[in-house]
């Protein structure tokens, strides 16, 4: 891993691990049947170096929602550890936490259940400087709310208005003036364009950019979209059943995709271009459990480039040199 | 082009609500030929299911009603028929897929009472032929070990299994024209793949007819021969799949191309199309696009342009292209 000087390192993720465990019916329970772990994310290591975006990329309950609110402490890991600065999050009071909230927003999918509908945008913006004593007098927060306002591309027309009054990209829009209201370095997106249109949503990709180079944040940018991915970040984590399978800088890992499951994300995405090779599933059958899944890799059972080690023990992630880190026995 | 298999001929949809009228679907105009895969791309609320819907009579009247247009299929006038002739019609020789299969079939009845029940309905089998039937439509769209599945209930099968169920009881009266009305957007990349695969493989082997519902443009790009793009109720364009991809005409085709997040091409900012889709209870005068368009004059603001021909094969309705 290449790593630069650990005072720009925000954020730093080792073997972070959320177990669920799923305790069946009364009757099963009854029969003595053992409970089952559902392994939403297990053992992941990652890291975020100020200002820049890391993408992470899987498909649906690959585990990339729980990380994001285990990054956050809205759930608690089951093992592992969270650094941010260089502190351990883990081991924060929850008056510390409080503080370190400020620090990591959040911005999620759908802006039409993310915000309260009876509250003013006024009040929406200006509620977490309040609770965070960021702003004290009317006149104060009000200016506040409207340089927000401004630089996410709404008006001084929106301020007293209610959400429904709103279009979906406009409401996200509201969403991410929230997520900044407190001044945080760290803006987590959780699928934060996945609702909108394509023609509102490279409005919003622009905006998050926009922010970025204004503000000089970092993102942790969750999507299942490769293109949306591919755009915004500058390197990119692939999810698989709980494992990171493969990191590396954008550029790398979409040209020269080494994980064969990379490599078959890549193959399955229709691309808008007819001359573009059609979409393909170059894995076998569907995605693998995460509920007490088999030793061995993931992937077991679906890969074209399985070997007899695959099924025994599981790939660890290895480093490549040059930022990249693949988690395959067969490269 | 051959033998037209369906004819939209200015078809308006219209819905009378509380707070007013409002035009889904706005003069649309297409056809479709025998053995023909056609796309039709439109941002939410553009009106594409709905002339989806217009065309399979399954508008909810009141509020809603097809105003007027014709709309021919295999020659039979659509909206001139009875119900019961409608009934006759659909699931047999025009089939819908849905995109959330679990909201399309039915919790209380296994994969086999579902698919066998249209089976006996419209093609009068037997119990026994009907299940053999269903074995082999099952396998057809890959379902592994069907025999087994048959008398699973849907919430058993998994998301791209449910869709490839829906496929098979679409698939089961061999109909002319299959309807695919967002059928891949709730499934990951990887399942969208194969279900893409296996539509468009079908298709090509049953000889039938696609229309296929989607706004994702790279879904169509490879799913589909001829494209129509819907925006605000109207068709503003249609042609050949290559065309529109390599020589859009219309500004908001264009727009739409470049909004897209691509996977080669690195640039930092995209080009999206500026404002957001127009209120349609409030429709803009002139052209529903407008407001949008850097290209707006004033006839633009005056007149809905008509849907022409600019190319061969190739419509567009914008006052930019003609207008002798």
């Amino acid at each position: 891993m290449v790593r630069g000087a650990t005072d720009d390192m925000l954020l730093e993720v080792k073997g972070l691990t959320k177990h669920f465990t799923l305790h069946g019916d009364i009757f099963s329970r009854l029969a003595g049947e053992k409970t089952q772990t559902l392994k939403a994310v297990d053992g992941i290591d990652f890291h975020i170096r100020r200002g820049e975006t890391l993408g992470l990329v899987g498909e649906s309950g690959c585990g990339k929602s729980t990380t994001a609110r285990l990054v956050t402490r809205l759930i608690e890991p089951t093992g592992g550890a969270v650094r941010l600065k260089g502190e351990d999050l883990l081991a924060f009071s929850p008056a510390r936490m409080k503080n370190a909230r400020k620090e990591i927003q959040l911005v999620f999918q759908d802006p039409y259940s993310s915000l309260n509908p009876r509250k003013t945008v006024m009040h929406i913006l200006s509620r977490p400087m309040e609770l965070h004593g960021l702003a004290r007098s009317w006149a104060e927060k009000r200016e506040k709310v409207l340089d927000l306002l401004h630089r996410v591309g709404l008006s001084v027309e929106h301020i007293d208005r209610y959400p429904h009054e709103f279009s979906g990209g406009q409401r996200q829009r509201i969403a991410i003036a929230r997520a900044l209201s407190v001044d945080p370095e760290l803006v987590i997106g959780d699928e934060p364009v996945s609702a909108l249109d394509v023609s509102i949503q490279a409005q919003v990709l622009n905006l998050f950019r926009d922010l970025q180079d204004q503000f000089g944040l970092t993102y942790l940018f969750i999507a299942h979209d490769l293109s949306v991915i591919r755009h915004i970040s500058d390197r990119v984590a692939v999810m698989y059943v709980g494992k990171i399978v493969e990191a590396g800088p954008a550029t790398a890992i979409f040209e020269a995709p080494l994980h064969p499951y990379t490599k078959a994300l890549l193959a399955a995405v229709p691309e808008a271009d007819p001359a573009k090779p059609p979409p393909k599933l170059t894995l076998k059958g569907e995605v693998s459990t995460p509920i007490d899944p088999p030793p061995g890799c993931r992937l077991c059972g679906r890969c074209p480039r399985e070997i007899k080690v695959c099924a025994e023990v599981e790939p660890p992630l290895v480093d490549l040199g040059g930022g990249r880190q693949v988690a395959c026995h067969n490269l | 082009m051959g033998e037209a298999v369906l004819e939209l001929e200015d078809v308006t949809v219209r819905f009378r609500l509380r707070r007013g009228d409002l035009t889904a679907v706005n003069g649309v105009s297409f056809a479709i030929a025998r053995g023909e895969t056609f796309g039709l791309v439109g941002e939410s609320g553009s009106g594409k299911s709905v002339t989806a819907r217009a065309i399979m009579r399954l508008i909810p009247h009141p509020p809603g009603e097809i105003q007027s247009g014709r709309i021919l299929f295999e020659g039979e006038h659509v909206l001139a028929k009875s119900d019961a002739e409608m009934r006759a019609l659909r699931g047999r020789r025009i089939a819908m897929v849905f995109q959330e299969p679990m909201s399309a079939l039915n919790p209380v009845f296994t994969v086999h009472d579902q698919i066998s029940d249209a089976l006996r309905t419209n093609l009068k089998l037997s119990k026994a032929e009907a299940r053999e039937r269903v074995i082999e439509l099952l396998s057809q769209v890959g379902i592994p070990s069907p025999h087994k599945r048959l008398d699973s209930y849907v919430h058993e099968f998994s998301g791209g299994m449910r869709q490839r169920v829906m496929l098979a009881m679409a698939l089961s009266c061999s109909p002319s024209l299959l309807i695919a009305d967002e059928p891949t957007t709730a499934l990951d990349v990887t399942i969208q793949a194969t279900i893409l695969e296996l539509i468009t493989g079908m298709i090509e082997r049953l000889g039938m007819s696609l229309l296929f519902i989607t706004h994702n443009l790279g879904v169509v790009a490879h799913a589909c021969d001829k494209i129509g793009v819907m925006y605000a109720s109207h068709l503003v364009e249609l042609g050949d799949k290559r065309e529109i991809f390599a020589n859009p005409q219309h500004p908001y085709t264009i727009g739409l191309l470049n909004s897209i997040p691509r996977l080669d091409a690195q640039s930092k900012y995209l080009t999206p199309i500026q404002g957001s889709v127009c209120n349609m209870m409030e429709p803009p005068t002139g052209c529903k696009f407008h407001p949008r368009c850097a290209h707006a004059m004033d006839l633009c603001r005056r007149e809905v342009p008509k849907f022409r021909e600019i190319a061969p094969g190739h419509m567009a309705a914008c006052h930019l292209h003609g207008q002798g």
